[in-house]
């Protein structure tokens, strides 16, 4: 499991190592075929700043070569905003008094029409908050059940679950499973989700390990930037992933790196992580990994995504709502983040067309399930 | 294989060079491309089609067209027994029974399952389908597919999508000598030099898709493949002087023998 071999990381002794890089040390990154993880560190630290450019240019090469000019189109459907957890930053957060939904199969069937008449999407990520008695597995399987006839590629964004509860879900049609670890920091990791099952570090870190145990297609990761400095953990992410590829080596991996913005109420990020220094990370991320999926969903602003779906990224939502039965259902109740990107999905695709590459909708058949 | 003309699966191809669909940025430039390259070989990823209503998809509409066969790929699939049922749907939705036979359950470099592609070949070949697997460079296995009935051997000349060229040159050649079905160069080809070389080797054919799809004019460099292809047939039929790496002393070693 995961959570062993991270025993062997120090934080602290890995934020010095990436402050401590040098310019030398980034055009050394730059020259290699095979860049490692002492490059990536490398590639992200303040020293490669300057080379932006280069880093741009060679993440846009490598991304053509392995995924071609195109992008991958994905919508989420909340389901459920209830929650047992108490994230300090998230507006799911069981101490916030509001109207908790937990959509109905016939309803979720009713997202799933008013999803088909929003665009021409294959791909859906089904996502709840964490409640395990509520809306656990059982839940989990009628959903999917539900929006099978729909899209091709089912995924689910939820509390992480056993290895035989990822199984039972494969046979649902349950493609890929995207879970944050949000952070690496173990000690810090409890001070930002203090209660419920997330509180339990150990579980969420190895949740990884039980997909791949189950042989789930895809596993999605991401750390969530504006807890920790993003640095140290986008760095321990890298290493889980390449423990990842390593023992499960016929599983396809995405990432995203979703940044908390300063809002006038509410948690305030501890770090803000500037376009620049996005940039920076989806670059060097692709330059370390040719072959990951790197997804950057609509929280950022349309022209960050018309331009770095060019340069890196490889699959992106449109059209999204945050809100359980968003779509139809409940249009008005509470969102979990707010969107920077409104567009229509015909318009985040043309704008994908303008600039030279093809919004994908459809790249993989339920019959490979 | 080497016979004057290329026949798989009872069907001549005049082009030697076959196509992919993938990584274009448009289905239009795909379009264009296809015709410059004067393939009449397109393959197509299952997983990227309407399965329930192949006719009604928008990228099959730019592919389809009476002088192309279309080889409908398994991309996607992890084992022989995935690999036969979606080979079996290919058949009903596209109306052929050429597959391209795709197995690879690592998805980082997508390198071909020998074991699980020679159990496939097996029952596909069997049940009437033209098979053509892709598959590592490696003449054993192409002989034991031989045994299972494959219509031919995609061998790869390095892993896909890299461009890198002929890297696994030496196997490719003995593969070429050896076998009885035709041989297409499949994965790694990055230049219409490397097309041109692979030809020259003897290769009965080339497939090529990204080095085509993200060039900077894809029809034009559709158009240096389809050229590199028939310069590389033409040399190889032509027969090559071969290469001599010593000098030939002027006075011959062996003129005491005269």
């Amino acid at each position: 499991m995961f959570s062993e071999e991270l025993k062997q990381y120090d934080w602290d002794a890995t934020t010095a190592a990436i402050a401590s890089k040098t310019a030398a040390d980034v055009e050394r990154a730059l020259r290699k075929e095979r860049p490692g993880i002492d490059d990536f560190m490398a590639l992200i630290s303040p020293a490669a700043a300057p080379y932006l450019e280069a880093m741009a240019a060679r993440s846009r090469a490598l991304t053509q070569k392995r995924f071609g000019k195109v992008i991958s189109m994905y919508i989420p459907l909340y389901i459920t905003n209830s929650c047992t957890n108490a994230c300090v930053y998230c507006g799911f957060n069981r101490h916030n008094a509001f109207r908790r939904v937990i959509l109905t199969p016939p309803q979720i069937a009713d997202e799933c029409e008013a999803i088909r008449r929003l665009g021409p999407f294959e791909n859906l990520l089904l996502v709840t908050g964490e409640n395990p008695v509520a809306a656990g597995t059982e839940y989990l399987e009628k959903a999917l059940q539900v929006c099978r006839p729909y899209f091709n590629n089912l995924s689910i964004e939820v509390m992480p679950l056993s290895a035989e509860d990822y199984r039972r879900l494969t046979l649902s049609g349950l493609n890929g499973v995207v879970c944050f670890q949000e952070t690496y920091h173990r000690e810090r990791y409890n001070v930002y989700h203090p209660a419920g099952q997330k509180a339990d570090f150990e579980w969420r870190v190895n949740g990884f390990d039980r997909m791949g145990q189950a042989g789930v297609h895809k596993i999605g990761m991401g750390v969530l930037i504006g807890l920790e400095d993003w640095r140290t953990d986008v760095t321990m992410m890298a290493r889980h992933l390449l423990y990842l590829r390593k023992h499960y080596w016929q599983t396809r991996y995405s990432i995203n790196f979703p940044r908390m913005r300063p809002s006038e109420s509410g948690f305030q990020p501890n770090v803000v992580m500037s376009d620049r220094e996005l940039a920076q990370l989806t670059f060097a991320f692709r330059i370390f990994d040719n072959d990951v999926d790197i997804s950057v969903s609509t929280r950022e602003r349309p022209v960050f995504r018309n331009n770095i779906a060019t340069l890196g990224a490889t699959s992106m939502s449109a059209g999204s709502r945050t809100e359980p039965g968003g779509y139809h259902t409940y249009p008005q109740a509470l969102e979990q983040f707010s969107v920077s990107d409104d567009r229509s999905p015909a318009e985040v695709a043309e704008a994908i067309r303008a600039a030279g590459y093809e919004a994908v909708w459809k790249d993989w058949d339920k019959i490979f399930d | 294989m080497n016979s004057k003309e290329l026949i798989i699966g009872g069907r001549r191809f005049g082009s030697r060079l076959f196509a992919g669909t993938g990584k274009f940025q448009s289905n239009a430039v795909m379009e264009a491309a296809i015709k410059a390259s004067g393939t009449e070989m397109v393959t197509v990823a299952m997983k990227r089609v309407d399965m329930l209503d192949p006719q009604a998809d928008d990228m099959l509409h730019h592919v389809s067209a009476a002088h192309i066969q279309l080889l409908p790929n398994t991309s996607g699939v992890r084992n022989a027994e995935e690999a036969v049922l979606a080979a079996r749907l290919a058949r009903e939705a596209f109306g052929t029974n050429f597959i391209k036979l795709e197995i690879h359950p690592d998805p980082k470099y997508l390198f071909p399952d020998p074991v699980e592609t020679l159990k496939a070949t097996e029952v596909l070949a069997k049940d009437g389908f033209v098979v053509l697997p892709y598959i590592q460079t490696d003449p054993v296995l192409c002989k034991r597919l031989e045994d299972a009935g494959t219509a031919a051997v995609m061998p790869l000349a390095a892993p896909i999508g890299t461009n890198k060229g002929l890297v696994t040159r030496e196997l490719l050649s003995i593969i070429i000598e050896e076998s009885n079905v035709p041989v297409v160069v499949d994965a790694g080809l990055g230049a219409p030099s490397h097309a041109a070389e692979a030809m020259e080797m003897g290769a009965d054919a080339v497939l090529v898709n990204t080095a085509i799809a993200v060039a900077g004019d894809p029809v034009a460099m559709a158009d240096a493949f389809r050229m590199a292809v028939i310069a590389g047939r033409q040399a190889y039929e032509a027969g090559l002087g071969g290469v001599c790496r010593s000098a030939q002393a002027s006075s011959p070693l062996t003129s005491f023998l005269d």
